[in-house]
């Protein structure tokens, strides 16, 4: 079982007999109260969004899924393809099951692909991944905004927030749970 | 690094908080962090540190110092609660705790809109940003009690969603969020319940003399009129135990030196205010990790 306190964001519960992935999570306790937990969270069945607000003290059924390592293939329009590591089964699963993942999917890359009752539901990316800058503004020097970063774009068409020595071509790791950069790769 | 990065900006808001407090006589103490027993809080979760605890608030040595004969006194210090995270929390943060003799919680209300009068001067900062909007800081400020703030913003009343056990959930969804738009808002008059450890209002037992200051929708500082009857105290203490034993967790020994204490504590009040959010707010900072130099999850 997991406590309120576990609750984060990808954490998967069963809610009202479906497997959920909590996709959005927001702590708040006012003053000396109770702390809540307000969650926004994807059915990983329907696909369909929910919002519930628990408490401290609520308890929560982890999702039975059974996880496959798999190597993602391509993607063809909304469909991703994947094929098992082990037996080279391959198996593909739609755009609204991947969700954000598409963001930090790769050809060739190893993931583990989440099944409930025998069927594809979600994929869990490593924490880590290298991926090459495609588009980067120069720094402009004397830049006192204050906030150090700039947006850069990677291959897979994501934009995030970048130190202003990363340049057009440089891998850099991401940290794929915040989508946030870590470092730069040689 | 340039010097209006977030990190300079902090010093200079901690700075200028400490020059108000030694201008106004304030005796400023460091107290131990790890202690043998806690004030029990029903939604507090301490830090256990071999068989002590690591402290939720100064609170206890602080009012032992009053006790002891200081008249003001403030500390910033680092405070541990456990499972608080988020883009307000965090479960090791700074505090700053003052506390006066011969001072009641409508004092202390005053006493927020010098300091943050005095920090606007110091930090040429008449207004702070907050999301999209603008708070002047001038005195006078809102001063609203907890029933009107229902009445103007929550679809049930105060009473209502007392019955119903929902006034965390109720205050934070839809009142909160609207407080000190205009003004920073000094929310008080807390019922009875929820001022542990404050004094009910001489002539009305329903109404604990507690206030909050809210601007921009974050919640910044907590304060009230103390309570110095040891024996009320004890009482409300073993209340809060009895909740603590409910939800499954130990609520760990009875601070029975501050119990003891509280016979010689005069007439006085005191205020936490979150440093970490004030900075915050003088910076512009959307969430609290902007403002400190790590957070847990990249230690």
């Amino acid at each position: 079982m997991y406590n309120a306190s576990d609750l984060r964001k990808g954490l998967k519960i069963m809610m009202d007999g479906d497997p959920y992935i909590i996709s959005e999570f927001e702590f708040n306790k006012p003053g000396k109260g109770q702390a809540h937990y307000r969650c926004k969270m994807r059915n990983l069945i329907t696909g369909n969004s929910a919002e519930r607000t628990y408490r401290s003290g609520d308890k929560f059924e982890p999702a039975p899924l059974e996880e496959r390592n798999m190597q993602f293939l391509y993607s063809q329009g909304n469909e991703y393809h994947f094929m098992d590591t082990k037996d080279f089964e391959q198996f593909v699963v739609d755009a609204e099951h991947i969700g954000d993942s598409a963001n930090f999917l790769v050809d060739n890359m190893e993931v583990d692909v989440l099944f409930f009752k025998g069927q594809p539901m979600d994929v869990t990316l490593p924490i880590f991944v290298n991926l090459t800058v495609t588009q980067a503004d120069p720094w402009a020097k004397g830049d006192t905004s204050g906030t150090d970063t700039k947006p850069v774009t990677v291959q897979t068409g994501y934009i995030l927030q970048v130190p202003p020595f990363v340049s057009e071509g440089d891998k850099i790791q991401i940290d794929t749970r915040t989508g946030a950069y870590v470092t730069r790769v040689k | 690094m340039e010097k209006n990065s977030l990190l300079w900006r902090r010093a200079a808001v901690i700075q200028a908080v400490r020059r108000f407090f030694h201008e106004h006589g304030y005796l400023e103490v460091e107290t131990p962090l790890r202690l043998p027993s806690l004030i029990p809080e029903a939604y507090i979760e301490p830090e256990e540190a071999s068989g002590w605890y690591l402290q939720t608030s100064p609170e206890i040595c602080m009012k032992r110092l009053l006790a002891a004969g200081h008249p003001r006194l403030f500390q910033i210090c680092k405070c541990f609660r456990r499972h608080e995270r988020g883009a307000r929390h965090l479960p090791e943060f700074t505090m700053l705790e003052w506390y006066r003799v011969e001072a009641d919680y409508t004092d202390l209300m005053i006493e927020c809109e010098s300091l943050f009068a005095f920090l606007a001067e110091e930090l040429q900062q008449p207004e702070v940003e907050v999301g999209e909007g603008r708070v002047g800081l001038a005195a006078p400020w809102e001063r609203l009690t907890v029933a009107e703030a229902f009445c103007r913003f929550s679809p049930i009343t105060l009473v209502e969603s007392l019955d119903l056990g929902t006034f965390d959930e109720t205050f934070s969804k839809h009142v909160e969020p609207k407080l000190g738009w205009q003004h920073p808002c000094l929310l008080h008059d807390y019922p009875a319940a929820m001022g542990a450890l404050a004094r009910l209002r001489p002539g009305n037992p329903e109404v604990a003399e507690r206030f909050e200051l809210y601007v921009g929708g974050l919640e910044l500082a907590n304060g009230f009129s103390e309570l110095t009857d040891a024996d009320e105290q004890r009482d409300r203490l073993l209340a809060a135990q009895a909740n603590i034993r409910a939800q499954g967790r130990d609520p760990g020994p009875m601070p029975e030196r501050f119990l003891l204490a509280l016979h010689n504590l005069p007439s006085s009040a005191g205020i936490a205010l979150g440093l970490d959010r004030l900075i915050m707010l003088f910076t512009g900072a959307s969430c609290i990790d902007q403002v400190v130099t790590f957070t847990p999850d990249i230690l």
